[in-house]
């Protein structure tokens, strides 16, 4: 019995065999796993970045009043659902047939479209079901968007309850770690909301430019880089098309550039994503190429 | 004492309809200095969990005040919940949105500016500017006057909130507490010979007031 080997150990012991990556801490001999599996060029370019992609394979979630999706600017979705409240007040998450409450959303698709033709779209309704409770739905919504595990989430919401603050911050880290991209608008007034302001996330506002793939990074956060936000010919309800400005629209610009790189390198964890996008904004030198 | 009884009587009764003349002046200005058709400030009614027309200049000014709408649709509703301004700039053709601006302006705007009340944690409502003149596309500098205003009618909304909230309370309390109200708004505007009659007469009362003081030599 004692010349007998020793039982096989547990399966929790299998990472001892094969170390994986460091988690929390880096030994020594270690560095050599954490080897990135990105080659980066001399200069990061916008064509290493996304030239030539069309944001194909990349799923990207409008949290917002809705989608119209037989708009020609949208070309589909990929599903459609709504944050309701049921008797009780509970959330539920049904499937959305009303479309879009307000036009917003649809907007927001049509942006995302125009820069990423071949990204899938995917609406989350969190508009409707009254102002309140309106956090709850907010919060319920971004939780079921992060569990689905979406390339990019598109929100142009924020809310001014510091009680939601907490728990915001945790779904935008979750968020981070799993590798979705959270893109906020940014307040362009001087207040305290969430949850563009963490770190996380990438929060954008406008500048007054025309080009669509012009963007800059802000060296003087929290605000991290402006996009087209200013006057931009938007999608609107029953196939309509209007002109309108917010720190909104530039947003889903910001997420469609994202889809575009996401495409094109699949391994980008969403800080690689931020750098990316810093070392390709107008204003870093990656406005040209 | 009179800077008190002034206080409660402000606070109480008087002050309403100064916040919502302060209200209407906020909108007629923010019409003037964009030199838009209208302007109007919607107070988000938290029991009915509505918007209501609380301030209006310009086109429709009459009729509109107390109209109410659902909260979390259109492009108010939409704003009072995400907590982000939203500019239309040229309505090309969207008919939803004439039909319903038509319902709710009494006109049909080529283009609108929105933007949240926000106050501390709280969204209070929405302002909005109608029908600005169109000769430029709008600027950055226009959105931050848009919040310059934004602020200042949030401020005034809440003024008018906590007298609403004010009078609603001395009003639950029986009317006492209304009746001593209106009676320190009188008070306060009392010339100073006849008002120091009343402060005496008022101190009688109030001895008659106070419980009898237990007599200590038993």
């Amino acid at each position: 019995m004692a010349n007998e080997p020793a039982p096989a150990p547990p399966d929790e012991h299998d990472e001892d065999d094969d170390p994986g990556l460091p988690a929390w801490s880096l030994p020594a001999d270690a560095a050599g796993r954490i080897a990135i599996g990105v080659e980066w060029p001399e200069r990061v370019t916008r064509d290493w970045a996304f030239g030539g992609s069309t944001g194909k394979g990349v799923r990207v979630c409008i949290l917002d009043s809705g989608v119209e999706a037989h708009h020609p600017a949208v070309g589909g979705l990929e599903g459609a659902i709504a944050v309701v409240k049921d008797e009780e007040g509970e959330l539920e998450f049904v499937e959305d047939t009303e479309g879009d409450l307000c036009g917003h959303g649809t907007a927001c698709a049509g942006i995302v479209h125009s820069l990423a033709p071949e990204a899938s779209l995917f609406s989350v309704r969190v508009l409707g079901a009254g102002f309140k409770g309106s956090g709850s739905v907010l919060l319920g919504g971004l939780r079921w968007a992060v569990d689905q595990g979406f390339d990019v989430i598109n929100m142009s919401l924020s809310t001014t309850k510091r009680h939601f603050a907490d728990l915001l911050h945790e779904l935008a880290d979750s968020a981070y770690f799993q590798r979705t991209v959270l893109v906020a608008s940014a307040h362009n007034m001087p207040v305290e909301s969430y949850p563009w302001r963490f770190s996380s996330v990438i929060s954008v506002g406008s500048h007054e430019e025309t080009d669509p793939l012009t963007f800059f990074y802000n060296p003087n956060p929290p605000v991290e880089f402006f996009a087209r936000g200013m006057s931009v010919e938007v999608a609107w309800l029953g196939g309509s098309t209007i002109r309108s400005s917010g720190n909104s629209f530039a947003t889903p610009h910001v997420a469609g550039i994202c889809a575009l790189v996401m495409a094109k390198h699949p391994e980008l964890t969403p800080f690689q994503l931020k750098s990316v996008l810093y070392l390709t904004a107008n204003n870093v030198g990656g406005g040209g190429a | 004492m009179t800077d008190l009884r002034a206080a409660v009587a402000a606070g109480a009764l008087g002050s309403e309809e100064s916040y919502r003349a302060l209200l209407q002046s906020i909108v007629e200005v923010a019409r003037a200095i964009f030199g838009a058709r209208a302007s109007s400030v919607f107070l988000h009614d938290e029991a009915a969990d509505e918007l209501v027309f609380e301030a209006v200049a310009g086109e429709g000014a009459e009729e509109l005040i107390g109209r109410r709408f659902p909260s979390s649709t259109g492009v108010a509703g939409w704003v009072l919940v995400t907590r982000q301004p939203l500019v239309i700039e040229e309505l090309l053709e969207d008919p939803r949105f004439a039909r319903e601006a038509a319902e709710s302006t009494g006109f049909v705007p080529k283009g609108l500016m929105a933007v949240p009340l926000l106050h501390d944690e709280r969204a209070l409502g929405v302002l909005e500017v109608l029908d600005r003149p169109q000769q430029a596309a709008f600027s950055l500098q226009e959105m931050e006057l848009l919040g310059l205003f934004a602020n200042e009618a949030a401020i005034a909304l809440d003024l008018l909130q906590r007298a609403r909230e004010a009078r609603a309370v001395l009003e639950d309390e029986g009317g006492e507490g209304a009746a001593l109200a209106r009676l320190a708004a009188k008070l306060a505007e009392l010339e100073p010979e006849r008002r120091e009659a009343v402060d005496r007469l008022l101190e009688a009362v109030e001895t008659l007031l106070e419980p009898p003081a237990l007599d200590d030599s038993l």
